[in-house]
């Protein structure tokens, strides 16, 4: 900590003799690691790639995957999937929000009066915690229209989101409640002692307090549902990955694989970078790492 | 009154008054059930068996409303407990405008008003962990006394405090006892205890074991317990 001194004039301090060798063994120091960082991260990287590119099928894999017309080819039909990704994967993110935050605040409550509430809470998060998520969207994807319920779809996009929204909402929920928990019950007594009534004290004390904490792991599982909602294709619902195995299908060329790779990593990646500058801001220190 | 957790009986026929305007001190070693006390007439912890009357009201009645009762009374917390998301206004007017229905615009006003009288006129905008331990407790302070309560409740209200901090929260607390505030504490502070209150009580294992005026109590203890305690903390 640096302490002003009274009867200094700012700026008139010069570094004393050994503090400039310090700095200077420092500098040094800085510069040496960083070369050996770049150039064994550049001598790893051109190893892989030079193993890849030597190996005897490369040739193969590389019409078949890197196909610069290929790509350019199937590069409009793979992008209006992604559209359709991007539309479900907000309106899921929504509604798993509503209903994981329900759930966890559920799951916290006391008392024996909440008691039925918070066996349904805790089960609904052991099920669908403990299907796989390609599981439910099976079993929902065709088993749901099947019900064949007044006033509900049968679209496989319905019933699609439908699973992703069960499913992820299980785990961000666990997320919520790790965020309340978190919170230190001190902070309860003191908003009680205010006489804030338990929801107000929720409401007001706790939950801001829970979703800062909770915003980095929040925004982890927004980035794996960017991914995940490309799952649905299997109902048939035409998004990226299903309008690339459409691609594919006309000449067995795989590139649309990788077209629609690059175009979920462009989604993707900016996301985690805008959640560890976001969370920064907050004031979230260790949030994810630095670049 | 009684109060225990699970065996542990830490309150046990505990008959205490406050008047109105009188300041009441809790001394006693720690685990003896000071804090205990104090959350039970808040109403932070519930008793097994006895009555506290607020304002002539029986409020241990279980159908009582808690939160009106406390929202009536101000409870201040050893480790501050202020709300790290909120702003020292926000913290200081989060109640007025949730409980007590007042406006923003007067509640800002009141709270301004406040934080004037404790001497943080300048921190309004500042986030409690900027503040030194001395401020956080003021706005704490501050936070209790700005809904007017009836009776205020401070525990240990120096104890996270460095020495030369504690005298600012006293002479604050001095001040508000000048003002007719009606308070009951719990402190190791004996020098405010006997300046100060207007009666003294001497906990021991659950029990009072001695009251009366401070200079009765702290200058001329007539138990040994109390003798024994006063001794240790003098040494």
């Amino acid at each position: 900590m640096a302490h002003p001194v009274a009867d200094e004039a700012p700026g008139a301090w010069q570094p004393s003799e050994v503090q400039r060798d310090r700095d200077e063994w420092r500098r040094r120091r800085t510069v040496r690691s960083a070369v050996i960082a770049a150039g064994s991260t550049l001598l790893l990287l051109g190893a892989v790639g030079g193993a890849v590119v030597s190996s005897p099928g490369w040739q193969r894999v590389r019409e078949t995957y890197f196909d610069w017309d290929k790509a350019v080819s199937s590069f409009p039909a793979v992008l209006e999937g992604l559209w359709l990704n991007i539309r479900v994967m907000v309106v899921c993110w929504l509604l798993i929000l509503l209903l994981s935050l329900t759930v966890a605040i559920v799951r916290t409550l006391r008392g024996p009066v909440a008691f039925p509430l918070r066996l349904l809470g805790t089960a609904y998060v052991d099920v669908f915690r403990g299907l796989p998520l390609l599981l439910v969207i099976f079993l929902l994807g065709f088993g749901g229209p099947a019900l064949s319920l007044q006033g509900l779809p049968t679209s496989p996009l319905f019933w699609g989101g439908a699973a992703l929204v069960l499913s992820y909402s299980a785990y961000v929920a666990e997320v919520f409640r790790a965020g309340i928990e978190s919170v230190h019950p001190s902070q309860r007594l003191a908003g009680r002692s205010l006489g804030l009534t338990y929801g107000q004290t929720l409401r007001h004390v706790v939950l801001p307090q829970a979703w800062r904490r909770v915003i980095p792991p929040l925004m982890n599982d927004l980035v794996s549902l960017q991914k995940d909602s490309g799952l649905i294709a299997v109902l048939g619902v035409s998004d990226a990955i299903r309008k690339a195995q459409i691609e594919t299908a006309l000449d067995f060329n795989y590139t649309p694989y990788v077209v629609a790779g690059v175009l979920f990593c462009c989604l993707t990646i900016p996301m985690a970078r805008l959640t560890d500058r976001y969370a920064r801001k907050k004031g979230y220190h260790g949030a994810g790492g630095h670049l | 009154m009684r109060k225990s957790f699970g065996d542990n009986v830490v309150l046990s026929d505990v008959d205490l008054t406050v008047e109105p305007g009188q300041c009441v001190v809790l001394i006693g070693a720690s685990g003896s059930g000071k804090s205990t006390l104090l959350r039970c007439v808040n109403l932070l912890e519930v008793v097994d068996d006895g009555v506290i009357t607020f304002e002539g009201r029986d409020i241990t009645d279980p159908r009582v409303d808690g939160d009106e009762v406390r929202s009536r009374m101000g409870m201040v917390f050893q480790a501050y407990n202020l709300f790290p998301h909120l702003d020292v206004m926000g913290n200081v007017t989060l109640a007025l405008r949730l409980v007590h229905g007042v406006g923003a615009e007067e509640a800002r006003s009141r709270g301004a008003a406040m934080l004037d009288r404790v001497g943080l006129a300048t921190k309004a905008g500042a986030r409690p962990d900027d503040l030194s331990g001395g401020q956080q407790q003021r706005v704490a302070i501050a936070r209790a006394l700005v809904a007017n309560p009836r009776l205020m409740l401070l525990d240990e209200v120096t104890s996270a405090l460095d020495p030369e901090l504690v005298g600012e929260v006293l002479d604050l607390l001095t001040d508000l006892k000048a003002e007719g505030v009606t308070m009951l504490l719990n402190t190791h502070e004996m020098g405010f205890a006997r300046d100060v209150a207007d009666q003294v009580c001497f906990l021991h294992d659950g029990r009072i074991h001695e009251r009366g005026r401070p200079e009765q109590v702290l200058g001329d203890p007539q138990q040994e317990r109390t003798r024994a305690f006063l001794s240790r903390i003098r040494a």
